[in-house]
């Protein structure tokens, strides 16, 4: 099986978007969207890989690349909903930064707490220290503070993946019905991946999360070197 | 050929951002580059809105379908993690959760004080 599926060169590709678009189709037949595209089609090619003992490469090899590619202009378009709403979210920058900053020294918190629960050694400590920004961004950092880059990746993909997933749900349980909010604790949280389901909740959240990438981004690169002192003195 | 312009416009960019990248050796994926140049681009007017909509309306509405393959790599890092799972699994879902309650009450409260000030 897998000798078929690296012969073919749209194996992923078919895969990845076959999969996807069944979990719509089964949402719009339901009425209602009970199976996520995104979760369904990581698990339904996740599945598949491993029934069938493929290789990860072989799935990215033969059209995941694809996919993948065409991710670094999207994001750079997050940029149109963010030029669309400048203006509401330039009235309420303070608002913006104090919730950008909250959920960063929250996270941060969170990881002292975590290296104190489980007495964790130093660089798995600070491989958690990024983990809501963008991967790219986060694997540079874990390396310059000497964390281990693998589980910062690890950590950045199931934030990324439950933030996109489990937003709207969650925004409603915690009554944040304010949609700049919205926007803004989606991003904060889950960076890039959030924000893809951010825009599609709205405009306004869209361009919140899109700004809440780089502000967050900017925000744990200052602060995360001086949590990550705290286990080096 | 509408869509074909907006292609080569946003492919433009994308190159764009990738020699800023090359140039500043800082651990900053293009993307972020990206955002920002298109931002300045939008907002100086040297873009036009309509210039990039279509094409880029698209690439917004796929983004979820373009996070499937590095969502499906998660799986193949799964046995890296050894004993670190159950933290990184604490923080994945409390830690993302936790991040997204702090950020939105803080940011809808500091928005509600400055409506109540209006």
């Amino acid at each position: 099986m897998t000798e078929l599926f690296a012969a073919c060169s749209c194996f992923g590709l078919f895969m990845a978007v076959g999969s996807y678009q069944l979990a719509r189709i089964i949402n719009r037949r339901v009425g209602r969207e009970i199976c996520n595209p995104l979760l369904f089609a990581t698990l339904l090619c996740g599945a598949v890989l491993l029934l069938t003992g493929t290789e990860y490469d072989v799935f990215y090899q033969n059209g995941g690349q694809v996919l993948e590619f065409l991710l670094t202009p999207a994001t750079i378009c997050l940029a149109i909903p963010l030029y669309k709403q400048f203006e509401l979210l330039k009235k309420n920058a303070a608002a913006v930064l104090a919730g950008c900053t909250a959920g960063v020294l929250a996270h941060m918190a969170g990881c002292v707490l975590m290296l104190v629960l489980f007495k964790m050694e130093a660089a798995e400590y600070i491989s958690l220290l990024p983990k809501s920004i963008t991967t790219a961004i986060g694997k540079g950092l874990s390396e310059e503070l000497g964390g281990y880059p693998a589980i910062t990746m690890a950590n950045i993909m199931l934030t990324g993946l439950f933030g996109a997933v489990a937003a709207p749900p969650l925004l409603k349980l915690f009554g944040i019905h304010d949609t700049l909010s919205q926007g803004l604790a989606i991003g904060t949280s889950s960076h890039a991946a959030g924000t893809s389901r951010a825009v599609q909740l709205g405009e306004v959240q869209g361009a919140a999360s899109s700004l809440a990438i780089v502000v967050t981004g900017l925000l744990t690169v200052a602060t995360a070197p001086l949590f990550a002192r705290l286990v080096n003195f | 050929m509408k869509y074909l312009h907006e292609a080569v416009i946003i492919a433009a960019v994308t190159f764009a951002s990738e020699i800023i990248k090359f140039c500043i050796p800082l651990p900053i994926p293009a993307s972020i580059y990206g955002l920002i140049l298109l931002f300045i681009l939008l907002k100086t007017g040297l873009l036009k809105l309509r210039q990039i909509e279509h094409v880029g309306g698209l690439l917004l509405d796929l983004m979820p379908l373009l996070l499937v393959p590095a969502s499906v790599s998660f799986l193949t890092v799964l046995d890296t993690l050894q004993g670190m799972l159950l933290p990184v699994l604490l923080m994945g879902f409390l830690g993302t959760m936790a991040v997204m309650l702090i950020t939105g009450r803080v940011c809808q409260a500091v928005i509600g004080r400055r409506k109540s000030h209006d």
